[in-house]
């Protein structure tokens, strides 16, 4: 696999101590839009969009799996840290010939109504873990991981959503643990008609990591 | 901020609801930067459906940089017009300044090139 970890050394500075780190979750994520290079480049994405870039490891890369000047890449994020640690990965990466903007938003708000039917990639990588609802965006460190009730909270805020975001062949990808459900979560994009399927899994410590794609009409 | 995300964003206060005020958000002191980048002329034709045109030639007008009140019948192969649009949406940076909702007036900065859509849990 040939595709270099986009360089996110510079996270290491104190004005970004509150951005998550790229970790064994982040490394699933890319392994599985590496894997999907083929079908990702013959799908000719022209708007990409990460929700919660954190450090802008997933959107660099998602550059590189793109290949340079062919696909607008917007990365939000709530935490002002991780939109300019965003940015600066997209600068010292590879990928940096790919347009990478950087919106400070929750979810897609304020490019919601521009962006509907309009994303071809979309990629969220959600605050997953299990703990006290009081604990979801209690700090800008917590809102990266912190997911309340089954780790589905914030998620679940921005399910119903998804659909209507997608382009005709848009495809969503979705890191999820075992806790939060993810067959339910499938369930409930079904009903608003996307098929999903789990495309990778990996075990690490504690947590069973999955990759989830959704997109309209048969999931391969 | 690249004009191409600025066609992307919406006024989304809770109480601002004329379609016609709340896009596209006007620029106020906008520091505009540009920097030269490859032109990928096919990419810009596959944009050009996502844009809305009369939008994005207002604003890029109202800053100073030229482009055509309409899209022309081949895009495709009209070269002056793709070499305005690659300028236009891929090469000038607003890298400090704000947008202003024609509708309610709201204020949503943009800092070091990276826009502020968040809202005060009141305006949502």
């Amino acid at each position: 696999m040939g595709l270099p970890t986009p360089d996110t050394a510079h996270l290491r500075r104190p004005e970004y101590a509150t951005v998550y780190e790229p970790a064994e979750d982040t490394y699933l994520l890319l392994d599985a839009l590496e894997s999907d290079r083929e079908s990702l480049q013959a799908l000719r994405p022209a708007v990409c969009v990460e929700i919660g870039s954190g450090s802008g490891c997933v959107s660099a890369f998602l550059g590189q799996v793109l290949g340079p000047h062919c696909a607008l890449i917007i990365s939000t994020d709530i935490n002002p840290a991780a939109n300019a640690a965003t940015k600066e990965t997209a600068a010292r990466s590879a990928a940096h010939a790919v347009p990478l903007e950087q919106c400070r938003t929750r979810f897609v708000q304020g490019l919601d109504a521009r962006l509907a039917g309009s994303v071809d990639v979309l990629v969220f990588n959600p605050p997953y873990v299990v703990t006290p609802t009081a604990e979801i965006d209690s700090t800008p460190e917590a809102s990266a991981w912190a997911g309340g009730e089954h780790g589905r909270e914030v998620l679940d805020q921005l399910l119903p959503q998804i659909p209507a975001l997608l382009s005709p062949a848009g495809r969503f990808y979705l890191v999820v643990i075992e806790e939060n459900k993810p067959e339910e979560i499938a369930q409930i994009l079904a009903a608003h008609g996307l098929q999903g399927a789990r495309v990778l899994s990996r075990r690490a410590g504690r947590e069973h990591l999955s990759i989830y794609r959704f997109s309209r009409g048969c999931a391969e | 901020m690249r004009l191409i995300t600025h066609n992307m964003l919406k006024c989304h206060v809770k109480n601002c609801t004329d379609p016609d005020k709340q896009f596209p958000l006007r620029f106020k002191d906008a520091k505009l930067e540009q920097i030269e980048a490859e032109r990928n002329d096919e990419f810009l034709v596959r944009m050009l459906p996502r844009i809305e045109w009369a939008a994005l030639a207002t604003t890029a007008n109202e800053l100073g940089i030229e482009l055509p009140k309409e899209v022309p019948a081949n895009p495709a192969d009209d070269d002056a017009f793709l070499q305005g649009l690659h300028t236009a949406i891929m090469e000038m940076h607003v890298k400090e300044g704000s947008m202003l909702c024609k509708g309610c007036g709201h204020e949503y900065k943009i800092a070091k090139g990276i826009p502020n859509m968040l809202l005060a849990e009141h305006e949502i």
